[in-house]
């Protein structure tokens, strides 16, 4: 089976058998620092306590929701500027590059600010989109679905990205050209089937994705899957045992008589 | 005081004289029994070793506010729902009651898992994409913490749903009311599914509806453990156990236009443990049946359907239990990645299963030929007649493959409308259903659930008004047909 994925963030070590009361707890605390510390003694209260667990449902809860927060559609900018600018503004916004048909790539900073020139272009498309590392989710790609001429996408180790984003990239299909899904952590082999709408898809990206249970099969499935389109990815021999090493190997083993 | 008593020499309580005063054996301590009453009465008192009523913990308990019978997908969610519906919080207790803990015949753990939304009544519609957004969100809905998160392993590749000439008017309507639901559903004709779809023959196709999005199928066990945990965590108990009985009280009132009309309020349930004729009372305030495919065994048990046939009161509740197989096939040269959940027009279907050229599917029987719903064999030359043939007809690739495994599960099939029955009884006032799928529960399952506890939270649907899936239209004969059924 895949890879299963990493816990909640909350999630603190299995706790020991031998933690009983207080004093109990500055035992099992391994000394590796204050965080760590500070993260058992908060568990160790939520299993005693109702309002310690609903802090920590809250504490959890507000992750979630600033990741919603950062998905939010830019409705204003899309009724004045424009899908495409909406768009882009998004995208920076996240910290991503954004390429505009016959214009330069347009990135942000180290600090998330960036310019706003893009906004007095007049429905020029945007044609490549750079989200790498971004945390934009399937909220989030409501903003991506409206470029219509998107010819380039990189979703290069989004956390958020799962299968049920790679089923709603079908409105590009029109466009799409190139697609990266390198180091997303979310993305399995069920996903990948629903790329097949991409009829104009011709690089994909699939390397290093954990939750796919078996890459190079998964490969050679996906290139049947999209013939015109160039898969790189995970090499297809991966996992296969190297052939002539084994059968040296069986034939110096003595036949058992 | 009764230690101080019994300390010898320092009271003149229930022991009249002190113990220890006279010297010599006093009259009590005939046969050196005195010792051994003193060690019994030392062990009552607290702290001691003897437990004067056994342990009762593997018992449900005495008082619930709501009972759900039936620990599938559909109870649970209902549970669900409750617990995180009610104000304030932790108000209501909920007690699910299951006679099977292992699952082994539940219709959820058999399920083929799949979900869509190419229904016909756009109630299905909105309970399928309700539980698609769901799902979606499963691990923000379900999260328990310090938990790992939940991965229902949802396969995104739609349904493909294919109609001959005289379907395809009813199609082409079909799609128009998913389309006004907000479902994302594509019609295409047997020129653009040979290009999309190599390995399908289109011989006998006129229209072929599929889902872009929404639509596919996923791992039911894993939502049901999600929902178990969490709902275990949210407060709800859970008993392993039968309801053999409902002890209810019946009172008369007269309607407006003037006729006697008995109405039954359950005050108990009788819960059974497994394997031993011990039963618990539970007095409770609602029963919810969610009892799948015996549930209409439940309903009686309730009293519905008791009186003379075409009243109200002689109404039963007309779900009953249908067996349907599910054979899993290795085909070499079949479809790819790609395939959708295909549904073919006389009513066979398959779908990918994994990565290894491995598919599932199974056929519904006509009336004729409804296999006994005794027990769980199944038939393999089911499959040789009614699944097979028409399968390889439609992609000839199914000409060589070869079966690896098959089982069989329970419909809770509605013999009235295949819909299901949601809400409460006109006569037995409080007991609610949320059965009667006859198929696709599983795919509505949460939404479902959100609409039973609006109506015993609120007394009203809130988010999917279900009126039309009242248990009143099987008196009154208000059939929601569905053009669509496996």
């Amino acid at each position: 089976m895949a890879a299963p994925r990493a816990p909640l963030h909350l999630v603190t070590p299995v706790w020991n058998r031998g933690t009983r009361g207080i004093r109990g707890l500055s035992r099992a605390v391994a000394p590796e620092g204050s965080q760590k510390k500070g993260r058992s003694l908060l568990q160790f209260l939520a299993d005693r306590f109702y309002d310690v667990q609903a802090l920590r449902e809250y504490l959890l809860r507000k992750q979630v929701l600033k990741v919603h927060q950062k998905n939010r559609p830019f409705t204003y900018i899309k009724e004045r500027f424009g899908p495409h600018a909406a768009g882009a503004y998004f995208i920076l916004k996240q910290g991503g590059a954004v390429k505009f048909q016959g214009k330069e790539w347009i990135r942000s900073d180290a600090r998330g600010h960036f310019s706003l020139d893009f906004l007095k272009f007049q429905a020029v498309p945007v044609e490549a989109v750079d989200a790498s590392g971004c945390a934009i989710n399937y909220q989030g790609l409501d903003s991506l679905l409206a470029l219509k001429e998107l010819q380039s996408l990189w979703l290069q180790r989004c956390p958020h990205v799962d299968d049920w984003c790679l089923g709603r990239l079908h409105p590009l299909a029109n466009s799409l050209q190139e697609l990266s899904l390198a180091g997303c952590p979310r993305i399995s082999e069920r996903g990948l089937a629903s790329l097949h709408h991409l009829q104009n898809l011709r690089r994909l990206d699939i390397s290093d994705l954990p939750a796919v249970s078996n890459p190079g099969l998964t490969r050679i499935l996906v290139e049947e899957m999209l013939p015109s389109c160039q898969v790189l990815g995970a090499d297809w021999a991966q996992g296969l045992p190297s052939g002539p090493e084994e059968q040296s190997r069986d034939t110096a083993s003595p036949i058992p008589a | 005081m009764l230690r101080r008593a019994l300390q010898p020499g320092l009271s003149r309580g229930v022991l009249g004289r002190g113990l220890g005063t006279h010297r010599g054996r006093s009259t009590l301590d005939q046969n050196g029994k005195v010792p051994e009453i003193k060690k019994k009465v030392q062990s009552v008192l607290p702290g001691g070793a003897w437990n004067p009523l056994h342990d009762t913990s593997y018992l449900p308990p005495e008082h619930s506010d709501v009972v759900i019978v039936g620990g599938g997908v559909i109870g649970l969610s209902v549970a669900y729902w409750l617990k995180r519906l009610e104000k304030p919080r932790g108000a209501i207790r909920v007690l699910v009651v299951e006679r099977d803990h292992t699952y082994s015949q539940a219709s959820t753990a058999l399920s083929v898992g799949g979900i869509r939304q190419q229904f016909s009544v756009p109630e299905n519609i909105q309970l399928s994409l309700f539980s698609v957004e769901f799902l979606r969100n499963i691990n923000e809905y379900l999260a328990v913490v310090d938990d790992p998160p939940l991965d229902i392993q949802f396969n995104p590749s739609g349904y493909l749903l294919l109609a001959s000439e005289k379907g395809a008017a009813v199609m082409e309507s079909n799609v128009k009311v998913q389309r006004q639901e907000g479902a994302k559903v594509c019609l295409m004709s047997p020129e653009q599914l040979r290009n999309k779809f190599p390995w399908i023959n289109t011989e006998g196709v006129a229209l072929a509806s599929y889902g872009m999005e929404h639509e596919g199928w996923f791992d039911p066990w894993c939502l049901l453990q999600g929902l178990r945990r969490k709902v275990q965590s949210m407060g709800v108990l859970f008993c392993h156990g039968e309801v053999t009985r409902f002890v209810s009280s019946s009172s008369h009132t007269k309607t407006t236009s003037g006729e006697e009309v008995t109405l039954r309020r359950i005050h108990e349930v009788h819960v059974k443990m497994d394997r031993s004729l011990e039963y618990q009372p539970v007095e409770c305030a609602l029963v919810i049946n969610a009892a799948g495919a015996w549930s209409g065994q439940i309903a009686e048990l309730a009293g519905v359907g008791k009186g003379p046939p075409g009243t109200l009161q002689g109404t039963k509740l007309p779900v009953e239990l249908r067996k349907r197989y599910v054979y899993l096939w290795h085909c070499p040269q079949g479809p790819g990645l790609e395939t959708p959940f295909v549904m073919d027009a006389g009513g066979a279907y398959f779908r990918r299963e994994g990565l290894g050229n491995n598919y599932l599917g199974g056929c519904s029987p006509t009336e004729e030929e409804e296999p006994d719903p005794g027990n769980l064999e199944v038939d393999h030359d089911f499959f040789q007649d009614k699944v097979w043939p028409p399968l390889a007809q439609r992609v000839p690739a199914f000409e060589t493959l070869k079966v690896r495994s098959a089982w069989a599960g329970y419909y809770d099939y509605n013999t009235f409308d295949q819909n299901g029955v949601v809400g409460p009884h006109p006569l037995v006032v409080n007991m609610y259903f949320a059965t009667g799928f006859s198929g696709h529960g599983l795919q509505q399952a949460p939404a479902v659930g959100r609409a039973v506890a609006e109506m015993v939270l609120d007394g009203h649907f809130q988010t999917i008004n279900l009126s039309p899936f009242l248990f009143n239209r099987f008196y009154l004969g208000e059939k929601v047909q569905e053009h669509n059924i496996i």
